[in-house]
């Protein structure tokens, strides 16, 4: 393919383009002002660099995903990035204009020139929101493992602490874990604390007694510990029966609790001094 | 105080979120003890979860009872399906969704006044009041 008119004009005239261009980025460093004057200088140099590199090869789709993954790997914000390509824009039409062409010439300059940035901008949008949605999901991923853990304390006791909302999708979650996690610690007794739940509702109430059927089916046991005095209230008013689920108000109550069911209990080899048993 | 009422949109479970937390800062505002909270925001929690549930989208409005005796109102209201059988519906344990069917009578029963307008095909509108002791 031969190279357009107005390629033709941009490489012919790069030095004076990169001198224009750097001049209206430094203007605008205030927006990016986390970043230090000499940083900025290199990552200009090397932007408008990028940019040049591509206009000279044709403009490949190959070389503008390589384009867009060098600049991306720059880890400029994204406000810089296509703040760039717009003064890019902007210096090349005043050289077009500059040039004094005939009207229609201009135009098709002009043309030219769109044809050669947009792909070049609309990418960068498109490849910076993939990797952030990429990156978000990663951290929700991260954020659900973190979400409901199941912890094996001792011998056939476990403790899955729960704390913040849950919603269904946490609510699943509960549920996968706990079965996964009492077969495979052979847990028999499972304390499920809601010390850290800030609203106790007819839906997480639901999910939590659904939650403790399905480890009585497996052969163990669910105790519900840290009830808070005022979901204690509410429960009670949305007339929920927690049936034969037993409860315990503090997790230091469950822990005895499920020790006794395990024929076990707390003994102190020697009375410590000053400590009343 | 803040008296203009606090309109929370509900389209998803993150809204419902939003809405009681509203709820729960209002009451906290009014002088509503612990237990109150809790009653006010649960309550909010189970009107916002039936609009998302039963009528996909619809609103809450919190607002604060200024008269004679001064609380906190609740309105919940959608365009939804409605309730054909509302005796029904206050019912404890009946639910066309498989859940406790726990959420309307329990409304009623953590708020002092309740109210519910429904009609089939045109939605339904629920008002919950508590009051300062
Ligand atoms: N906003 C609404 N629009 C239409 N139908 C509703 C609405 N709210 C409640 N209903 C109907 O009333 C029934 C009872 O509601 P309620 O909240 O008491 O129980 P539930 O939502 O089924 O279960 P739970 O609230 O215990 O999880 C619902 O199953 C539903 O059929
Ligand atoms: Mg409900």
């Amino acid at each position: 393919m031969e190279a357009a008119p107005v390629v033709t004009l941009i490489n012919k005239r790069r030095s004076e383009i990169v001198v224009r261009w750097k001049e209206y980025m430094e203007e605008r460093k205030d927006s990016s002002s986390i970043i230090d004057g000499r940083t900025i200088e290199t990552t200009n140099d090397n932007f408008v660099d990028l940019i040049f590199d591509y206009l000279a090869d044709n403009q490949s789709q190959d070389r503008l995903n390589n384009l867009m993954g060098r600049i991306l790997a720059l880890g400029w914000p994204l406000s810089y990035l296509t703040n760039g390509v717009h003064i890019f824009r902007r210096v090349v039409s005043t050289l077009i204009i500059e040039s004094e062409m005939e009207k229609a010439v201009i135009l098709d300059y002009f043309k030219a020139m769109e044809d050669l940035l947009d792909p070049i901008f609309n990418n960068l949008i498109e490849d910076a929101t993939s990797t952030w949605e990429n990156t978000v999901s990663i951290q929700k991923r991260a954020l659900m493992e973190l979400s409901a853990p199941l912890i094996p304390v001792m011998e056939y006791l476990a403790v899955m602490p729960l704390i913040g909302t849950i919603d269904t999708e946490r609510a699943k979650l509960i549920m996968e874990n706990l079965l996964e996690g009492v077969i495979a610690y052979r847990t028999e007794v499972v304390l499920i604390d809601i010390t850290g739940v800030p609203v106790v509702d007819t839906m997480v109430a639901h999910h939590i007694i659904q939650a403790a059927e399905a480890v009585r089916l497996v052969g163990s046991e669910c105790v519900l510990v840290g009830i808070r005095p005022e979901i204690a209230q509410t429960i009670v008013n949305l007339g929920i029966e927690l049936g034969e689920f037993p409860t315990k108000s503090t997790l230091k109550k469950g822990i005895e609790y499920a020790l006794e069911l395990t024929n076990r209990a707390i003994v102190y080899k020697d009375k410590p001094s000053g400590l009343r048993l | 105080m803040n008296i203009a009422p606090n309109r929370v949109e509900i389209h998803n479970e993150w809204d419902i979120v939003r809405a009681r937390q509203s709820g729960r800062e209002r009451a906290k505002e009014l002088g509503f003890g612990h237990v109150d909270q809790a009653r006010i925001a649960t309550a909010i929690s189970e009107l916002a979860r039936n609009i998302y549930l039963y009528a996909k989208h619809g609103e809450i409005i919190i607002s604060v009872i200024d008269g004679e005796k001064r609380g906190i109102s609740i309105i919940a209201e959608d365009n939804g399906p409605g309730i054909r059988d509302l005796r029904k519906a206050m019912e404890d344990g009946y639910t066309t969704s498989g859940g406790l069917g726990a959420g309307l009578p329990g409304v009623k029963r953590l708020m002092d006044d309740f109210d519910i307008v429904s009609e089939e095909g045109q939605g339904t509108k629920i008002t919950a009041k508590k009051y300062l002791r």
